[in-house]
């Protein structure tokens, strides 16, 4: 069975199902998102009116066996950002929309009337109806429910409470195995599938399976690609203790954004640190290890059980506890927790409400380090829909607008993740440059800046960050194109057999010849793609700036600046 | 020449998080791993007073020298 594109008309409620265009065979992921958006939406159009269009593809390799391949990316014009987006998670969604053999899901249009919608798929059908039960309720029991009443195993795409008051810090949330969340968090897609008025997606597979040109070439592929990744040291480390083990590796750097990023280390860094979670973990009789969907061999998600021992969040990120713990200087990782557990069901991007609740908390609205103070903002504002609540629910940008702060750490209006960009300089490029707005995962400049992978390079000086960050973000489009989750990067960068194992899985799966050469293109073409659009959206290189604090304001404890000039910033384009 | 050393992750097991050794003048990190029975294959990030550093390198008294297995995240 050939792949097909899905198409989901909201405004005068049809779908149908056709082939693929040529020009779109060899894409997938992050690659096709971008292209369809960039081919479909009218750049000027708004973000949350009917000309936006919101898209889903599984990888080029996702509803195959290959490791790791289960990432589902989603697209859109941002209404944060304004830009183009592409923001992926995990889950069991792109497996299961990949055995319907759909390579694509488009979603157009937006309904004349007030009514709330679902949207099922199954390999022979996509159909809209009508949705007033789950209306108004947080993800956790949007999936509880429907996880009772589905028949068989489902994949559910579903948006809360701020996807719905279209809040631009809302996200999108994929059920994993277990029934927990994951999300496509960054950019606030969320607002724009509660802007089409649809609730969740619910997609069935019934038997279908996903085909593959040259099987025996795939199976050899696989092992040889899933052995890499098991045998990195680094993907090891990742089962055992997150990704919050790099609260203390960041922080010993000096580039721990710290209380609205005016420091760069956090005095209660061990209280948050992924050695402290992984000792409470045990402790408390949650798992340490478990993967976001099957398939996963690195498995860095976790669950994470309360002081009474009862589940209270799974896939409890570094980005998440760095961005409510010591940018907003909360030292508990018990209020940590719940803050994440009420974005999570709330829908919520963690990195952009945890900022703007550091930006709020820098405007006086609550103290720094109220952790039960910022539970209670989030509950009783964000979620009831609050003018505050809404304030916060649009992102840092918008609570600096709000209460009139200046220190408002955000690039094309998206909150800056974990690494302070004054004392890992490779990501003041990745921020100022990338297509996304401020986005670490684009071009993780961190790996060889800290961590020692894919060589090294001096974090505190500006010498070859351009290149690495540029190198990076072509990588991470063509990655981010496969289904790939980023992770496979640390075993992609420092083994020689992973990378080429990959091409050979791709090339098996559709009976191809790519080179390395070819995967570098694609990343190359994908980046071009997406800042075309940018740029007819309006964008121009005085967007490829970091707030003018990040010049001005020396970062303890290095003391340094960021003192990248606006040409070198712009030579990142010269590919 | 007294320095404080730091462990993080797996490093810590039957070990220590931070102490402060008293060593002498001329040894390396790797010197200090050796002494501290971590194999050096193992060592992924090593910073002197939050700078990014190396097995060979010799820190000065009053130094602060933190050892890293092989992590990431993101
Ligand atoms: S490594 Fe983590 S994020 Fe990546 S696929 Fe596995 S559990 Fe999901």
């Amino acid at each position: 069975m050939a792949d097909k594109i899905f198409r989901v008309n909201m405004t005068d409620l049809t779908t149908s199902i056709d082939d693929v265009p040529e020009a779109w065979a060899g894409h997938g992921g992050r690659g096709l998102t971008s292209t369809i958006v960039s081919e479909e939406v009218d750049p000027t159009c708004h973000p949350l009116g009917p000309r936006n269009k919101l898209v889903f593809a599984p990888g080029l390799l996702s509803g195959t066996v290959a490791a790791n391949s289960g990432r589902l990316s989603a697209g859109a014009k941002s209404p944060l950002t304004n830009t183009i987006k592409e923001t992926n998670a995990g889950g069991t969604a792109a497996q299961l929309m990949a055995r319907c053999g759909c390579k694509a899901l488009i979603i157009e249009g937006q309904p004349k009337d007030d009514k709330w919608y679902a949207i099922s798929m199954t390999p022979d059908s996509i159909t809209i109806a009508e949705e007033t039960d789950l209306v108004g309720k947080g993800n956790y029991t949007v999936v509880k429910e429907l996880k009772e009443k589905l028949e068989g195993k489902q994949a559910v795409i579903t948006i809360g409470p701020a996807g719905e008051m279209k809040m631009t810090a809302a996200n999108i949330s994929v059920m994993d195995p277990d029934g927990n969340l994951r999300s496509n968090g960054r950019g606030g897609l969320g607002a724009v599938m509660g802007s089409k008025k649809i609730k969740f997606i619910t997609v069935d597979p019934k038997d279908g399976k996903v085909e593959i040109a040259k099987p025996d070439e795939f199976k050899a592929a696989n092992r040889a690609f899933g052995k890499a990744l098991v045998d990195n040291q680094i993907s090891q480390a990742l089962a055992t203790y997150g990704t919050n083990v790099l609260v203390n590796v960041i922080n010993e750097a000096g580039a721990l954004p710290t209380k609205n990023f005016t420091l760069g280390q956090f005095e209660a860094h061990d209280k948050i640190s992924g050695e402290t979670m992984h000792d409470l973990i045990n402790e408390r009789g949650g798992k340490p290890k478990h993967n976001c969907h099957a398939g996963c061999v690195i498995q860095c998600s976790q669950i994470f059980n309360d002081k009474d021992k009862n589940y209270k969040t799974a896939g409890f990120e570094y980005e998440s506890i760095w961005a409510m713990g010591a940018d907003c200087c909360v030292e508990s990782l018990d209020d940590i927790a719940e803050a994440d557990q009420i974005m999570d069901d709330l829908g919520l991007d963690t990195i952009e409400t945890s900022v703007a609740i550091g930006v709020a908390m820098e405007a006086g609205v609550l103290e720094f380090g109220d952790g039960p103070g910022a539970c209670k903002l989030l509950r009783d504002e964000v979620g009831k829909g609050t003018p505050l609540g809404r304030i916060i629910g649009n992102g840092a940008g918008s609570v600096g607008l709000a209460f009139g702060v200046t220190r408002v750490p955000v690039v094309k209006n998206q909150a800056i993740p974990a690494y302070d960009p004054r004392a890992v300089k490779g990501m003041a490029i990745t921020y100022a440059t990338t297509t996304m707005g401020a986005d670490h995962t684009s071009g993780y400049a961190v790996a060889t800046n800290i961590l020692g992978v894919g060589g090294t390079v001096d974090p505190l000086s500006k010498e070859g960050q351009i290149e690495l960050s540029r190198n990076l973000q072509i990588a991470t489009a063509a990655i981010d194109s496969t289904g790939m989750c980023l992770f496979i990067a640390f075993a992609a960068l420092d083994d020689p057999d992973c990378l080429p194992a990959l091409i050979d899985l791709i090339n098996a799966r559709y009976g191809l010849s790519l080179t390395g050469d070819d995967v570098t293109n694609l990343g190359k073409s994908i980046l071009k793609t997406e800042r075309a659009f940018n740029q007819a959206a309006g964008f121009g290189p005085a967007d490829d700036r970091l707030p003018e604090f990040f010049y001005d304001e020396p970062l303890p404890p290095h003391n340094t600046v960021v003192d990248f000039t606006p040409e070198e910033i712009d030579s990142f384009w010269n590919f | 020449m007294k320095l404080t050393v730091k462990l993080f992750a797996y490093f810590r097991d039957d070990r220590f998080v931070a102490e402060v050794l008293d060593l002498p003048p001329d040894t390396s990190i790797q010197d200090i791993a050796v002494k501290l029975d971590i194999d050096p294959d193992e060592v992924g990030i090593l910073m002197i007073n939050s700078r990014q550093s190396n097995l060979q390198a010799k820190p000065s008294e009053g130094d602060t020298v933190a050892i890293f297995p092989k992590v990431g995240g993101g």
